[in-house]
């Protein structure tokens, strides 16, 4: 399915945002990262149970410098 | 004796709260951030990649530097209260410093959404320390909606115009409830001791020190300005006045006036 990574199509299959997230190559641990699917944060705990749908935004966050 | 900056039931021995914006490459910041000798470094939210390793936060936890995210970027409440969420769910911190900005050129807060964000913010159970105009009504307003911390701009983020309304800063500390921290506008070392010589709690910045020409150096500069002026305000400065009082007594001093000749 087609989704929209950080703002940019991506071609992915799979069921669960955490199955999404290590086929694109995400560390499967997630330290440091923190996911928003359509404007909605979804903690780390429910990345195996949230079902993912095409279309959706996926938006992944990490720490960089700033401020 | 301990002389300790308190925020939230934290406390931290530096008063010198860095930025990690602006630095030139990681080992830059690592210089100048272990030169400071900050425990609250701030970092951004922002578009990971995939496979992306070695950031920022390894570089702070090598240090026993505490993470302080912020919103930086963020121009709605909306907006803003959703990066904290994402923040602390990255970093394992409720920690936040809020910034809610309202105009592109200035990157001056929009006060409104700044308020409301923070009140959101801190009945969610977040710790907000907020950046905010040097506006000592708004910094009140801050404080009554629950920031653990209000901190006002001595100038524009990145300006290093210094303190630009020492008089606006003086009311904001004269009603503090909460730790005030100079934030935004600090160019060189004078303007961090200013701050503190006029009583704030603390000082962040970013820019002075990494768009410095040596980095290591101005946060060398920046800890020990820090420093001194605390210092200056425990000890309490003489009044200003406008003629001379001599330090030396004039009494015993010997008559010197010359011999009437002969």
């Amino acid at each position: 399915m087609r989704i929209l990574l950080n703002g940019r199509p991506a071609e992915v299959e799979a069921v669960t945002l955490a199955e999404a997230l290590a086929r694109l190559g995400y560390d499967a641990g997630g330290a440091g990262v923190a996911v928003a699917v359509d404007g909605e944060v979804v903690p780390r705990g429910s990345w195996r149970s949230r079902a993912l749908a095409g279309g959706e935004r996926v938006e992944v966050l990490g720490a960089t410098q700033g401020g | 004796m301990d002389d300790l900056l308190r925020i939230a039931g934290r406390a931290l021995r530096s008063r010198l709260i860095m930025g990690t914006g602006g630095a030139t490459s990681l080992d830059a910041l690592e210089r100048a951030l272990v030169a400071s000798g900050t425990e609250l470094t701030t970092v951004a939210l922002r578009r990971l990649d995939p496979g992306a390793r070695g950031s920022v936060l390894d570089l702070l936890r090598r240090h026993g530097i505490a993470a302080l995210p912020n919103t930086a970027g963020c121009f709605t409440a909306r907006d803003a209260v959703l990066t904290a969420k994402l923040a602390r769910e990255a970093l394992g911190t409720d920690w936040i410093k809020l910034e809610v900005i309202g105009d592109d050129r200035t990157l001056l807060p929009d006060p409104v959404e700044l308020r409301e964000a923070a009140e959101t913010l801190a009945d969610d159970g977040f710790t907000v320390l907020a950046y905010t105009s040097d506006d000592p009504v708004l910094a009140g307003q801050l404080a009554a909606v629950g920031c653990a911390a209000v901190m006002p701009l001595g100038a524009p983020i990145g300006s290093g115009m210094g303190i630009l309304n020492p008089y606006n800063l003086r009311l904001i500390l004269d009603r503090a409830t909460t730790p005030v921290i100079l934030d935004a506008g600090v160019g060189t070392a004078s303007d961090a001791a200013l701050a503190m010589e006029l009583g704030c709690d603390g000082v962040l910045l970013a820019s002075a020190v990494t768009r410095a020409q040596e980095p290591a150096l101005m946060a060398e500069a920046m800890r020990k300005a820090v420093e001194a002026g605390r210092l200056a305000h425990r000890a309490g400065r003489i009044p200003r006045r406008r003629y001379a009082l001599a330090s030396t007594p004039s009494e015993g001093a010997a008559d010197l006036t010359g011999g009437t000749g002969a």
